[in-house]
């Protein structure tokens, strides 16, 4: 038994997207609610039909929406762990919930204000704080304070994800002749397609000389290379692909879906890097792509537009790589060639505009995209797409993999 | 240049946490740290370093360890330059290096240690340079290890 063709997503839901910070005085669980109801309603569904929550990053606290919103009955309530990475594979636990029987009509959700999640306060305790943050002795029964593995790392200058995704970025250069100008590329043609959207924050034209006249953050990544810190919030439904053929929206099934990754990957991303050699330049979803291909009965060749989670840009290269589109180690000449370009490359990659110029609301934007793209009502339309691949991650583990399919 | 942070000097990240919180594993390390000693947990099954030490070894789920005392010379194995403070308060330490570095008479993974790189020109470092381990004293009880490159 497997989940394949199984379940559908059946309603999209949104909020606008803001600038950091700007969605106040909405707040992030009014944000959620918003979402949930225009998901729900995309699909010609209600609250009363809502039971399940399969979430990430723990997004929301299903028990407070329910209350709020007047959930009937709450049937399925999970989150899967660690952060962003999860966003693909939490619709695949939705589907597993479903095809069990476990609940009939499951959200998936993400909802960010970033208003106070910056360092901030005092210098010391902010810079400090986040230092340990990712040290893996936040289990909120387990004993509390700095685990002593954080004094091995809380003085070494790494702080943000940026700093981290930067190690794995030059060590690809080193390995494989990746360039800055591969990294523009990925920025570059996203920016193309946010540019047309009107859900865009970033719609400004980007061209190679900006790219390379922009200051540096964390060798070898400038401004450009990350994504934007954003507010909004986005929700998708999922329920039988039997039940969908009901339902108002055209059928968009979930062919497969896969989280997890090597168990050396592990936390070790943010923190310690003793990830083996073979994974260490890699996007971590080596393991995640091989499973999901199998579970969905498809291949690379099937895929029409890859929504690919681009918190970095050259993490956008290293999935290409790691989900079969070009061998490792040639995602950068890859891009190089055009073949991610909305309109005229092999593989359109983020036509939405991504993390990188859409807004950053943690993944979901991009599965979003992928149930517009076989809808047939994406901004960026790619012609008689049938098959779109969303991911999660690169993140500390699980990192997800999801493929749609037109139903 | 007088910040949240103290005094900073460029290249140098500065000192943000002045405390072990050592358990029964990693206490050997910073016990020698003080004597500007890098001694690394080994498995007593298998032979595998770990770093930081902790109870289990990933390679063969045994927890006997020996403390190996290593030369404490390295490679760089990736390395970001930090250019932009991630707190205006760091301005003073920027540009400095922060990299992965591989350890001399280890498997290499499972060992490394990620540590700030001083005394280098942050433009001239590269993937492979070799490095040694300097450990500063901040207090009684803690010396935290920073790398530079080896002379010559």
């Amino acid at each position: 038994m497997t989940i394949r063709d199984r379940c559908a997503i059946v309603g999209v839901g949104a909020t606008p997207y803001f600038k950091r910070g700007q969605s106040f005085p909405e707040s992030e669980f009014s944000m959620a609610c918003a979402a949930i109801l225009s998901a729900l309603d995309d699909a010609g569904l209600t609250i009363r039909d809502l039971d399940g929550f399969s979430i990430y990053s723990s997004s929301c606290d299903p028990a407070s929406v329910g209350a709020e919103l007047g959930v009937p009955e709450i049937r399925w309530a999970t989150t899967t762990t660690s952060g962003g990475g999860g966003c693909a594979g939490a619709l695949g636990v939705a589907a597993a919930a479903i095809e069990a029987g476990m609940a009939t009509t499951v959200v998936t959700l993400m909802t960010l204000q970033q208003l106070n999640r910056r360092l901030g306060g005092s210098a010391v305790g902010g810079v400090l704080a986040y230092a340990l943050m990712s040290d893996g002795g936040g289990s909120p029964y387990g004993s509390s304070g700095v685990p002593p593995s954080a004094a091995f790392t809380a003085n070494n200058g790494l702080l943000s994800p940026g700093h981290s995704f930067a190690q794995l970025a030059s060590r690809h250069m080193h390995l494989y002749g990746t360039k800055r100008e591969h990294f523009a590329e990925v920025c570059i043609s996203t920016r193309d397609n946010a540019i047309k959207r009107p859900t865009a924050l970033r719609t400004e034209p980007l061209t190679l000389d900006d790219y390379f006249n922009a200051r540096m953050i964390s060798d070898p990544l400038c401004l450009f290379d990350y994504t934007m810190e954003s507010d909004g919030a986005v929700a998708v439904i999922t329920t039988s692909a039997e039940r969908a053929r009901d339902l108002r929206q055209p059928v968009v099934l979930i062919a497969g879906s896969a989280h997890g990754g090597s168990g050396r990957w592990g936390p070790a991303l943010f923190r310690y890097f003793q990830t083996p050699d073979a994974e260490f330049a890699s996007s971590g979803h080596r393991p995640v792509a091989k499973r999901l291909y199998e579970i969905a009965g498809l291949g690379p060749e099937d895929v029409d537009v890859a929504l690919l989670y681009d918190h970095f840009s050259p993490m956008v290269i290293m999935q290409l790589e790691d989900y079969g589109f070009c061998p490792i180690g040639e995602g950068g000449p890859f891009v190089a060639d055009g073949n991610i370009r909305y309109g005229t490359g092999t593989l359109p990659v983020n036509t939405h505009g991504g993390n990188l110029s859409e807004a950053y609301i943690i993944g979901m934007t991009h599965v979003r995209e992928g149930v517009e793209q076989l809808r047939g009502t994406a901004v960026n339309q790619v012609a008689g797409a049938e098959v779109a691949l969303v991911t999660g991650g690169p993140a500390g583990l699980p990192v997800s993999g999801t493929l749609l399919r037109k139903g | 240049m007088t910040s949240a942070f103290g005094d900073l000097t460029p290249g140098v990240f500065p000192t943000i946490l002045a405390e072990t919180h050592a358990d029964q594993w990693t206490q050997p390390f910073w016990d020698a740290a003080r004597a500007d000693r890098l001694s690394v947990p080994r498995c007593t099954t298998c032979g595998t370093f770990r770093l930081p030490p902790s109870a289990y070894c990933f390679n063969c789920q045994q927890r006997g360890i020996d403390y190996v005392e290593l030369p404490g010379t390295g490679t760089i194995y990736s390395f970001t330059v930090v250019r932009h403070p991630l707190h205006p308060d760091l301005a003073g330490a920027c540009p400095y290096v922060s990299a992965v570095v591989e350890l001399d008479g280890t498997q290499g993974a499972g060992a490394r240690m990620l540590v700030n790189v001083i005394d280098c020109d942050p433009d001239a470092v590269r993937i492979g340079d070799r490095v040694e381990i300097v450990f500063e004293h901040v207090n009684d009880e803690m010396s935290t290890p920073r790398f530079r490159p080896v002379p010559g």
